[in-house]
């Protein structure tokens, strides 16, 4: 007679996140000679199916605030929902003073840290970042600021090429170049990635700027790509 | 007043035999004691002038504002006692926030002065209620129609929608020249000017207490407060344009 002793608390769905429905892959940031840079590409992926591909990771906040987010897509939207709500609040005193970089990591950390206390986590890694600024706040509420973060994929794929290549010194070129390989390597490799990206920076004098979304080059000559493996039949291709 | 202390002005929720709400007249007379406020809606946008009086010369300057921003869209300035004006502006802004975040557009400005209208009104229909002794002129873009509007909510729970107005101390004369006024050939800086003018006009510097201007406009789709230096320059022209006029007066009497 056990199963009659099943009552509603124990029957009832769940109502808490236990997994990611609809997610974004990596983030990448690095700070620069004169601001730091954000990049992610712009697919949103409903399990292994590529469904979005215009979805917009890197978002701004406030004049000179980036947050870029890898993760559950819809639990980043109410992020930015809720930080916007804030920002409005804010300048609604209009007194001169505003919510910078830094601050806006600190909250997440604590909204983040909340969320995962009450086992029910906003599902995202947020990659927050400043003129003067670049930290990571994820799902659980762990934080650190580096001069380089990646998340997801990234933190496998894009960390190795970040710490053998970025110099504190880079030009905003060399940043871009640095991040665009990085977002190719992780085209070439992570299956939930996608070659259409938006790269963003945050300077003093310019603020927060996120660019269109455009296409990067790859190529698939190379012979672990095109060659068979094993002594297998077929093109090389998995 | 002929009705006056006869019973009939205890309550809101009384009327007097000739139909009107005494309590509900003496909070409008809260409001026309207070520092003349205009409102003009011009070609590219919505401006708001207000004289703040200063009750002491001891007033940090741009303290205790009579301006506020509500929203990205919209803000209103209040004319009347400033505690009763700032909760309708919280109301305000609590309605504007809600609407985003339940319809995912801004605010359109006539739902969001219809609720504050609702919000004044409920405070005249209820004997433990006060009405509010504030005025409240609301600038606004409507960001589907594209277009912007002035609305002006008072403490009977009225709201009219305007393209001029005036609340407070000098608000009989500042109809009159705003009547004169050509609204829709002006721009946001030029009516600026002429709603200074006007409030400006309304005073008597020998007789009046000293004031502080405080203006808000909404433009480019979106409200602010006029930048201090910008409502500095438009006193200053405000006030030699009306010195200039009473010099030729002089002299056409000589």
């Amino acid at each position: 007679m056990a199963s009659l002793h099943l009552n509603a608390a124990t029957t009832a769905p769940s109502q808490h996140t236990k997994y990611p429905i609809v997610t974004g892959t990596s983030v990448l940031g690095l700070r620069y000679d004169g601001g730091v840079m954000v990049a992610a590409d712009t697919l949103c992926s409903y399990g292994s199916m590529a469904k979005y591909k215009d979805a917009r990771r890197i978002r701004t906040v406030g004049p000179a605030t980036l947050l870029g987010a890898s993760g559950e897509y819809s639990d980043f939207q109410s992020i930015m929902d809720m930080l916007e709500g804030m920002e409005q609040q804010n300048d609604n005193f209009d007194d001169g003073h505003s919510t910078d970089a830094q601050q806006t990591h600190s909250y997440l950390r604590a909204v983040m840290y909340q969320r995962r206390s009450k086992m029910n986590p906003l599902w995202n890694d947020l990659v927050v970042a400043g003129p003067n600024f670049l930290g990571l706040v994820d799902k659980i509420g762990t934080t650190y600021t580096d001069n380089f973060i990646a998340t997801g994929f990234g933190s496998y794929l894009a960390i190795p090429i970040l710490r053998k290549k970025w110099r504190p010194t880079m030009s905003e070129g060399e940043a871009r170049g640095l991040l665009e390989d990085c977002l190719k390597v992780l085209f070439y490799r992570d299956c939930r990635a996608l070659n259409r990206i938006q790269i963003a920076k945050v300077t003093e004098e310019g603020g927060a700027v996120v660019s269109e979304p455009y296409e990067i080059e790859t190529d698939w000559s190379a012979a672990s790509f095109a060659t068979t493996k094993g002594g297998l039949e077929g093109d090389g291709g998995w | 007043m002929a009705s006056s202390g006869s019973g009939y002005d205890l309550s809101p929720t009384t009327f007097s035999p000739d139909g009107r709400i005494f309590q509900v007249e003496y909070a409008s007379k809260a409001v026309a004691s207070s520092g003349t406020s205009v409102g003009l809606k011009v070609k590219d946008g919505v401006v708001l002038v207000t004289e703040k009086i200063l009750t002491s010369k001891m007033l940090v300057p741009g303290s205790s504002r009579r301006v506020h921003g509500l929203d990205r869209h919209a803000g209103c300035s209040i004319t009347g006692l400033i505690s009763d004006g700032r909760q309708l502006v919280n109301r305000g802004r609590e309605e504007a926030s809600n609407y985003v975040d339940t319809y995912g557009i801004r605010s359109p400005p006539v739902v969001l002065c219809e609720r504050l209208s609702s919000f004044a009104h409920y405070f005249t229909l209820h004997g433990a209620l006060r009405p509010f002794g504030a005025t409240a002129m609301v600038a606004a873009y409507d960001e589907d129609e594209k277009d912007y509007s002035l609305h002006m909510i008072e403490p009977s729970g009225q709201a009219y929608k305007y393209y001029g107005c005036a609340a407070g101390k000098g608000r009989q004369g500042a109809k009159t020249e705003i009547e004169k006024l050509d609204l829709q050939a002006l721009s946001c800086e030029e009516g600026l000017a002429a709603a200074v003018k006007v409030v400006l006009q309304m005073r008597d510097d020998n007789k009046d207490k000293p004031m502080e201007l405080e203006a808000g406009w909404c433009r480019d789709g979106k409200y602010s407060k006029v930048p201090d230096g910008v409502l500095k320059d438009a006193e200053k022209k405000g006030r030699e344009e009306l010195e200039e006029e009473e010099d030729m007066d002089e002299d056409e009497d000589e």
